[in-house]
């Protein structure tokens, strides 16, 4: 089999599928024209500083969905600063690995995450350094145009 | 319920092939090339494979060659014509931009090598215009390879047409009919074809075994594989003789009943056809008219294709797609980004490819199940959402 287990398994039943209308911040990584967009949209709790909701929406092949997935998994309940540590090599190793051409979807999925955490920050005037600059374009991966 | 329908990657083999075949293990299991009784009876089977493939084609058995498959065929072919193209300071080559990559890779090589290349552009339709090869033919010119049927969207061209132009100019004609052969009537000397490559699985033969057909006096033949003297001494290595056993029988069961599995499989891709373009949204590729029995490819927007035919394969459908991520790539098929289709709906696309040996059972499975597949992914994706409020506008 091309995929794991557990790939097939948030494919198939991804969590945390669907809109957010509320959402405090919401990240879009990726290109349709490479074939993977990713956009994922967080809730805050103000006081806490925890992540208390999240969604996703992914156009992309069974490992994009599936590290969506899985992302949206291992930050919900975590405060923000800890999101924005979520790497991508965690979420393959939380996937049970990923064939090597499609490592990228998690390196979009880690950016998602980044990009909505990024728009929380910049609505609400939090301060933030350049880890927050994300997608460098030296993946590789959307080399069209 | 499991339906395979993915035989424009490969076949079953039939059993007829499977029945010609198993001597060849443990009975005829010979060198052609020796001397004794066991290597001569390999070779006298040899000599009616060549045979059945040469009655079937309509040329003679000395103007096949046996090669390992479809590709190299059409290696040999292209290197052989631009080879004797040079000899008369002839390097213009003149092919289509749908080409197998067989085909297009080797003439990248060949460009390499200080080969000019023209590539034709697809209509939307799929198929070229003879008009279109005429027009690019120069004096220069040394090749003309066009695909008889396009291994994606199935859509088949002009050969007869394309044959008698390349005929009245002088100029070599060689099509690529891997996906034809079996499924279309071919007669290469009613259609002015001078090289013509076919592969064996396509048909329910072996894996393996390709066959070349260069017509006498045409393009001398230029080795791929140096060695022993087998065929000719055009293609060295001791005979697959069991492989083009097989592919013979194949060929030649296949070739008996080409009319009766073209109405049938028509009547099943047409109902395929029918349903599927009724999912919102979504395109056939390439025309219905002119198109192998078999074949159906759709773009379906909003989704890629890689998450769809894994869906369908947990229902039991096996399929395949010209999305990048099914190729290892980063660009969608080539071939329909040629068509003129923007990359994100190229993404979204889907090859179910019939042969007679798929059910009316099987379509009406395929029917049931891909509008929901379509359907889940759409929800699922935010390129749908932004086509569904307007912030996007549908192309197809």
């Amino acid at each position: 089999m091309l995929y794991s287990e557990k790939v097939m398994d948030h494919f198939q039943n991804p969590r945390n599928v669907g809109k957010m209308d509320d959402a405090d911040g919401v990240g879009e990584v990726g290109n349709a024209k490479c074939g993977d967009i990713m956009r994922m949209y967080i809730k805050v709790d103000k006081d806490t500083q925890t992540i208390s909701d999240v969604k996703f929406n992914t156009f992309g092949c069974g490992s994009a969905i599936a590290t969506s997935s899985m992302a949206t998994e291992m930050i919900i309940g975590k405060p923000v600063k800890e999101a924005l540590t979520l790497s991508n090599k965690a979420v393959v190793e939380a996937l049970d690995g990923l064939p090597t051409h499609k490592l990228h979807c998690s390196v979009l999925a880690e950016q998602a995450v980044k990009a909505a955490v990024k728009d929380y920050y910049d609505k609400n005037g939090i301060a933030y350094g350049d880890e927050l600059n994300i997608c460098d374009h030296e993946c590789g991966h959307c080399a069209v145009e | 319920m499991r339906v395979y329908a993915d035989n424009a990657a490969t076949t079953a083999v039939s059993d007829t092939a499977v029945k010609a075949m198993l001597p060849c293990f443990q009975e005829f299991y010979g060198n052609p090339s020796s001397l004794h009784t066991v290597g001569q009876e390999a070779a006298e089977r040899l000599s009616l494979a060549r045979q059945v493939f040469a009655k079937r084609l309509n040329c003679d058995p000395s103007e096949i060659t046996f090669t390992s498959g479809g590709s190299e065929a059409d290696n040999q072919a292209l290197r052989s014509a631009a080879a004797a193209g040079a000899k008369k300071n002839k390097r213009h080559i003149i092919s289509t931009e749908f080409e197998h990559h067989a085909i297009l890779h080797t003439l990248e090589q060949l460009s390499k090598e200080g080969f000019e290349v023209t590539l034709l552009p697809i209509p939307k339709s799929g198929v070229i215009s003879a008009e279109q090869v005429r027009q690019a033919i120069r004096p220069d010119t040394c090749l003309v390879t066009v695909m008889f049927a396009n291994n994606e969207i199935g859509t088949i061209q002009p050969i007869p047409e394309i044959g008698a132009i390349c005929r009245e100019l002088g100029v070599p004609f060689h099509t690529d009919a891997v996906q034809a052969a079996g499924h279309l009537p071919i007669d290469v000397r009613a259609m002015n074809i001078d090289l013509l490559s076919l592969s064996a699985h396509k048909f329910h033969g072996p894996k393996g075994v390709g066959v070349l057909y260069v017509r006498r006096g045409a393009v001398s033949l230029m080795n791929v594989i140096y060695g022993g003297a087998q065929e000719r001494g055009k293609r060295a290595g001791t005979e697959n003789i069991a492989g083009i056993v097989g592919a013979s029988a194949a060929f030649d069961e296949i070739c008996d009943h080409l009319e009766e599995n073209a109405a049938k499989v028509t009547v099943l891709r047409d109902r395929l056809i029918d349903g599927l373009t009724k999912i919102p949204h979504s395109i056939l590729n390439g025309e219905q008219e002119h198109r192998l029995p078999g074949n159906v490819n759709l773009c379906f927007e909003g989704i890629e294709g890689e998450s769809l035919l894994l869906l369908l394969d947990q229902k039991g459908i096996c399929a395949s797609s010209g999305s990048a991520c099914t190729s290892g790539s980063l660009d969608p098929s080539h071939v329909l980004l040629a068509l003129g289709l923007p990359h994100e709906v190229a993404h979204g696309s889907l090859r179910l490819s019939l042969s007679e040996y798929n059910t009316a059972e099987e379509i009406d499975h395929i029917l049931a199940v891909t509008p929901g597949i379509v359907e889940y992914l759409r929800n699922i994706s935010p390129v749908w959402d932004e086509l569904e409020t307007g912030s996007l506008k549908h192309v197809i």
